[in-house]
């Protein structure tokens, strides 16, 4: 009995280890645990005795650094938890990459007010800073990443050119002042951007399905830390103006001008920082945002549907319209690709896979009465550049979508396995910064820009 | 004898579908299989089969259900899917190609050898 209880403790001292491993779920260990005792039971039908058995099995299992390196081949997504190492306290590194971000983030808020040193500010001259705010700050971020993976140079010569590209484009065009080609331009110029800092993100592997799986799941939980620093910075920023107010000081200038944008540009650098240090922890919000929403806007869109079968056309009644649909697919499309990057795709189907399947039908039929009413406006009015735009993204999102919808069914009826939704995602990024890139370059000549 | 690493690697996908294909079984049993079948000299370490597994369930080609062991022990059980049979098939053809290929080579490769040398 005594003999068994000790086998008992060194099995559980065995389990604990691995338990312990980031790349090691819980029923990888039950697997391995059974595999062991297996192990131990055969050996010892063979005349072993309990600690030699213990020993050769947990001998043949191998060495927890092996086996976890054999793991984490296998199970590359996990180890987005822990992509520092196993074991490795990461104090001296962590200092050092913090150091970084603050001086990148430091970079970035003093950028934001370079156009004011030619007098142009945020209330003044609004336009120029409005497409260049993302040139003013997403650089840095791309830098900073280029910095952190030590990139090679054709890493850094296909991250800077296009930026440079970008730069000379938004500020060569003779874009009219506040025109529609100008607004759309600052619109869909910080999508490109970020699809470029994807590309210092990964290091030069952007060809690569992980490594755009990593970018996509890193843009979720940026975004996730953006809004949290931004909460904060808004509670600060009414404070503070509060505060002073009180006293009979107005800052109200100084929060405008110089708190506010300063402080989202850093902000958008210290975000990436956190994400890649407190991975474990954001992880775990993850799937539950993704569960809360996901279905709030499922029976959003069911709403949109119900409302446009009852009204009619409702969608010919302007664009504002439009774009509120507009927006609520964009959401949509993100929520969904948060969800997927947030999947574990070891875990069989559950009612979550279902309803993504109806948000994405539902989805799909907003997106194509979105469609009939733009074209239905282009046959009326013409074509103009906002029209186009529009077009072209709805018809980007229509077959991410339907193409989505399409592997996430074969995935919950016919019990294929999650891959393919995943390949989907990472294979159409290019499309998304395809189209983004011809708004911003190729609408605006063609259109005059105005 | 020992086999190299990179064969036991390249031999693993096949060895395991094709085990499978005789019905469902776990980790453990599947070892012992390939141990009998190879007289224990394909020697494939107990920790590289369970990532094996693992890929395999994620490529579609087997499926896998917690089950029991007579002990009572959770057991995780594989299960060859449609797609694994096809794969399977599909890795039979290659490995015969390879394995003619090399019959035919080392029948005629002395002479050949000698010819050139």
């Amino acid at each position: 009995m005594d003999a068994e209880t000790d086998l008992e403790t060194r099995i559980g001292q065995w389990r604990g280890y691995l338990s312990r491993r980031a790349v090691l779920r819980s029923d990888d260990v039950e697997e391995l645990e059974g595999h062991l005792r297996d192990q131990i039971d055969g050996l010892r039908t063979r005349g072993l005795s309990d600690d030699e058995a213990f020993l050769i099995a947990v001998g043949r299992v191998g060495r927890i650094d092996e086996l976890s390196r054999e793991y984490a081949r296998e199970h590359s997504d996990r180890l987005w938890k822990q992509l520092i190492g196993p074991e490795q306290a990461a104090a001296p590194a962590d200092r050092a990459g913090f150091v970084l971000a603050l001086a990148f983030a430091v970079l970035a808020a003093a950028s934001v007010k370079v156009p004011n040193l030619f007098g142009v500010g945020f209330q003044t001259g609004g336009d120029v800073v409005l497409r260049n705010v993302g040139l003013l700050v997403l650089p840095f971020l791309a830098v900073y990443f280029l910095v952190r993976r030590r990139a090679t140079v054709g890493t850094v010569i296909a991250v800077v050119v296009p930026i440079l590209v970008a730069a000379v484009v938004v500020n060569v065009f003779p874009f009219a002042s506040n025109g529609a080609t100008e607004l759309l331009a600052a619109l869909h110029l910080p999508v490109v951007l970020w699809l470029v800092v994807g590309i210092a993100y990964s290091g030069g592997r952007w060809r690569d399905h992980a490594a755009r799986m990593d970018f996509l799941r890193f843009t979720g939980e940026w975004f996730v830390y953006f809004v949290l620093i931004a909460l904060g910075g808004g509670l600060l920023a009414g404070i503070t103006t509060g505060a002073f107010a009180a006293i009979g000081l107005s800052v109200q200038g100084f929060v405008a001008e110089w708190l506010i944008p300063c402080g989202a540009a850093g902000a958008v650098v210290i975000a990436a920082w956190l994400v890649e240090v407190k991975q474990s922890v954001i992880e775990n919000i993850a799937p539950v945002l993704t569960r809360v929403f996901t279905p709030m806007f499922t029976a959003l869109l069911l709403a949109l549907i119900a409302a446009a079968a009852i009204h009619g056309s409702f969608l010919d009644s302007g664009r504002d319209l439009l774009i509120i649909f507009d927006i609520v697919l964009l959401v949509v499309a993100a929520l969904l690709l948060y969800s997927i990057s947030a999947r574990d795709p070891q875990q069989p189907v559950t009612w979550f896979d279902r309803l993504q399947v109806l948000m994405i039908a539902a989805a799909l039929v907003v997106d194509v009465l979105v469609l009939i009413a733009i074209l239905g406006r282009i046959g009326e009015y013409g074509a103009s550049a906002n029209k186009l735009a529009t077009l072209g993204v709805n018809l980007v999102l229509a077959v991410g979508l339907a193409g989505t919808g399409w592997y996430q069914l074969r995935f919950v009826v016919r019990r294929r396995p999650f891959g393919p939704v995943e390949r989907w995602q990472t294979a159409y990024v290019p499309v998304y910064l395809a189209w983004a890139a011809v708004v911003v370059i190729v609408l605006p000549p063609v259109f005059g820009f105005v | 004898m020992r086999i190299g690493k990179d064969l036991v690697a390249a031999s693993a996908t096949p060895l395991v579908l094709g085990i499978l294909a005789d019905g469902e079984s776990y980790g453990y049993a599947i070892l012992q299989r390939i141990a009998a079948l190879s007289d224990g000299q394909l020697d494939f370490s107990d920790g590289m089969l369970y990532p094996l597994l693992h890929r395999l369930e994620r490529l579609g080609h087997v499926q896998s259900a917690w089950g029991r062991s007579p002990e009572g022990r959770a057991r995780k059980l594989y299960r060859l899917t449609g797609d694994g049979r096809a794969a399977l098939a599909e890795q039979r053809k290659q490995w015969s190609v390879v394995s003619d290929a090399l019959r035919n080579i080392w029948q005629s490769g002395p002479a050949l050898a000698l010819g050139e040398g």
